[in-house]
């Protein structure tokens, strides 16, 4: 049961890790390497460059990967957590 | 109060002065002077207002506030959703609100990328590090660094790595607490810096953590709502259109379209992934941040306390763009707000003052006011919060475990505490005073770096590799230490800016790249070579720790009562 939570939890929160510092670094090295493509427009004609949706995106996939994260955290893994200190005892 | 007036009327006569000599300007000048006149009382009430309130909370905390564990981590019953305002509080420093608004101002999307910097550090804090941290620790992150290493100089390392951090970013804050009240309040730099130093040490001394955490919680509901009327204000005038608001700042800018993409922030590959090392990774190793984990009552509270600080870290990073490019459109059209001496886009009072001056714009007199004293009580409110992340270095980590091997009695670790609290005040002002004149640029960057160098990787080992021993933390982390502030000092920043000499010798501006790295490497490499019989006992002990990190079982209750 231990050793199920544990492996459980720590896949999922290495993947989840490993998506933000893929996302990041990625954005990073668009920065890094070919700064002019976040300046292409958005759209023919839009002053808005592709750079801001980017970063924005970034943004907010960090709020959404922390709530699916801490959604499943509290829910599953905590009733898994809670029936082993249970039986420890 | 004639100080006041004094520093006032002086203000209004050097300005006067400067800005009589065009004629063209002197509508601009009027308006500008008059505007500053009204600030100064209007800020000052309000910010008279929430020390006043600030302080029935410390009053209220200190009567709360008998046990270490309610000194140090308001006896863990503050909630997730609590704590997480209050780490956005402690996050959403002065830099980040003028900084950004500045960043933006300056040259558009650069300022963008510190923002997401700035962010995503905390999904790793939250996969990787708070629940362990809350699990296994007390009070300090040093008690979990050290918690199967050698106490005495894993936690020696800790706290000085703690101390190093919160007095870099203590200097950062005090300097542009100065200039910023000098200016807003018309008040002298040293009365400003000697207020703030003051009311810190008050909140933290009486009302230790709770009182610590409500000034945060206060703070982070005012600077929020502000920032939200500010970016309400300048999306109603385009209509809520994204489009027409950059349209109009492309045609005012005088860099036009390159706003619209990352320009000069990041020069070469190296520094854009240096930096955003540092950004990413530092904010897991700042010991004001990791210490509010302790506040919480169990794993389950402190996750979601990161999810709501994520969230309102980030819609406010979101709101501190909207404000940048609200300012080169409404402030930099005004030559009220300008600064006629320097010219092009230079604000009266720098660049800083985008998010001061746009408030202007949009609400009057009465908003700047408004925000000037939530500028104030920003700084205030992250200066808290470092003072208490490094008296506790001293007392809890120093002294309790070093230097009295864990015998001191709860009511002397206090003490030295409020001691500490009250030393690192007086080093902050003193410190303030001693960099008035100097640009503080290179800090945040140095402050990170250093975070990210040292505490981050011992941390992380520490939690996550059985292997790690005293001897591999001690030096990968001095390793990390020592090459992260050797780098920066030999950088431009420094070597060339601050001590004049004629090139740097640290080709990059910052060292996260291969500092970060070299405290991994060493704190491996120490390890594995370490044959003591100490090292096979840490190895062993491991498993515990697994045990009591990934469930909880064990760990320091609720609260101390």
């Amino acid at each position: 049961m231990f050793t199920e939570l544990v492996r459980k939890r720590t896949v999922f929160a290495w993947t989840l890790s490993i998506i933000v510092l893929v996302v990041y670094f990625g954005f990073i090295s668009i920065i890094a390497f070919n700064k002019a493509w976040l300046g292409t427009p958005l759209f023919a004609g839009s002053v808005t460059t592709i750079g801001f949706p980017i970063g924005v995106a970034v943004i907010l996939s960090a709020i959404i990967l922390t709530g699916i994260y801490v959604y499943r955290a509290n829910g599953e893994f905590d009733d898994m957590n809670r029936q082993i200190i249970e039986e420890s005892r | 109060m004639k100080t006041f007036k004094t520093a006032v009327s002086s203000m209004l006569a050097t300005g006067g002065m400067a800005l009589m000599s065009t004629a063209a300007l002197a509508a601009g000048a009027d308006l500008g002077n008059a505007a500053k006149q009204e600030t100064n009382w209007h800020a000052i009430v309000m910010f008279i207002i929430f020390v006043g309130m600030t302080l029935g909370i410390t009053y209220w905390a200190a009567k709360r506030t008998k046990t270490a564990a309610d000194f140090y981590a308001a006896g863990g019953g503050i909630t997730g959703f609590q704590n997480g305002l209050a780490i956005a509080g402690d996050y959403m420093s002065a830099a980040s609100f003028l900084g950004i608004s500045a960043l933006v101002y300056g040259s558009g999307y650069d300022g963008l990328i510190f923002s997401v910097g700035w962010l995503v550090g905390w999904p790793i804090i939250l996969f990787l590090i708070a629940e362990r941290l809350r699990n296994l620790g007390k009070y300090t992150f040093a008690d979990v660094a050290s918690y199967r290493l050698g106490r005495m100089p894993v936690r020696t390392f800790a706290a000085t790595g703690s101390l190093v951090v919160v007095i870099f970013y203590l200097i950062g804050q005090m300097v542009g607490a100065g200039q910023l009240i000098k200016l807003l309040f018309g008040m002298d730099y040293i009365y400003a810096v000697m207020i703030v130093g003051a009311l810190m040490m008050i909140y933290v001394t009486f009302g230790g953590m709770v009182a610590t955490t409500w000034v945060q919680i206060i703070k982070a509901c005012l600077l929020l709502g502000g920032a939200t009327f500010i970016a309400f204000g300048v999306m109603s005038r385009f209509g809520f259109s994204f489009e027409a608001l950059f349209v109009k700042a492309i045609e005012v800018h005088p860099k036009h379209g390159a706003i619209m993409a990352p320009g000069a922030l990041v020069s070469n590959p190296v520094d854009a992934i240096s930096l955003g090392m540092a950004l990413m990774f530092g904010t897991a190793g700042l010991p004001h941040i990791l210490m509010r984990f302790f506040t919480v009552p169990d794993a389950k509270e402190a996750r979601k306390s990161v999810f709501y600080a994520t969230g309102f870290i980030g819609y406010f990073y979101i709101l501190t763009f909207i404000i940048g490019f609200g300012a080169i459109t409404l402030v930099a059209t005004n030559p009220a707000y300008l600064d006629a001496v320097k010219g092009g886009l230079n604000l009266k009072g720098g660049n800083n003052m985008a998010a001061v001056w746009l408030a202007h714009a949009i609400g009057g007199d009465m908003f700047l006011g408004f925000i000037s004293a939530v500028a104030f009580a920003t700084i205030l409110a992250v200066v808290s919060g470092l003072t208490l992340a490094g008296a506790s270095a001293i007392s809890h980590d120093l002294y309790a475990s070093v230097i009295m091997h864990g015998q001191a009695t709860e009511g002397k670790e206090i003490t030295v505490s409020k001691i500490s609290s009250i030393c690192l005040g007086v080093v902050a002002v003193l410190l303030g005073l001693l960099f008035e004149k100097q640009n503080v640029a290179f800090i945040v960057a140095l402050t990170f770096s250093v975070a990210a160098s040292a505490n981050f990787p011992v941390l992380v080992l520490s939690m996550f590799w059985g292997g790690l021993t005293t001897r591999g933390a001690v030096l990968g982390g001095t390793i990390g230490l020592l090459m992260s502030v050797i780098m920066v000092v030999l950088s431009k920043a420094v070597w060339v800016q601050s001590f004049g000499f004629p090139a740097e010798i640290f080709p990059f501006a910052y060292p996260a790249i291969f500092s970060v790295p070299a405290a991994f490497f060493f704190s491996w490499l120490f390890s594995v070579l370490d044959n003591s019989p100490r090292a096979a006992q840490e190895r062993a002990a491991y498993e515990a720790q697994a045990i009591r990190s990934e469930t909880g079982l064990g760990a320091e209750g609720a609260s101390g009562h």
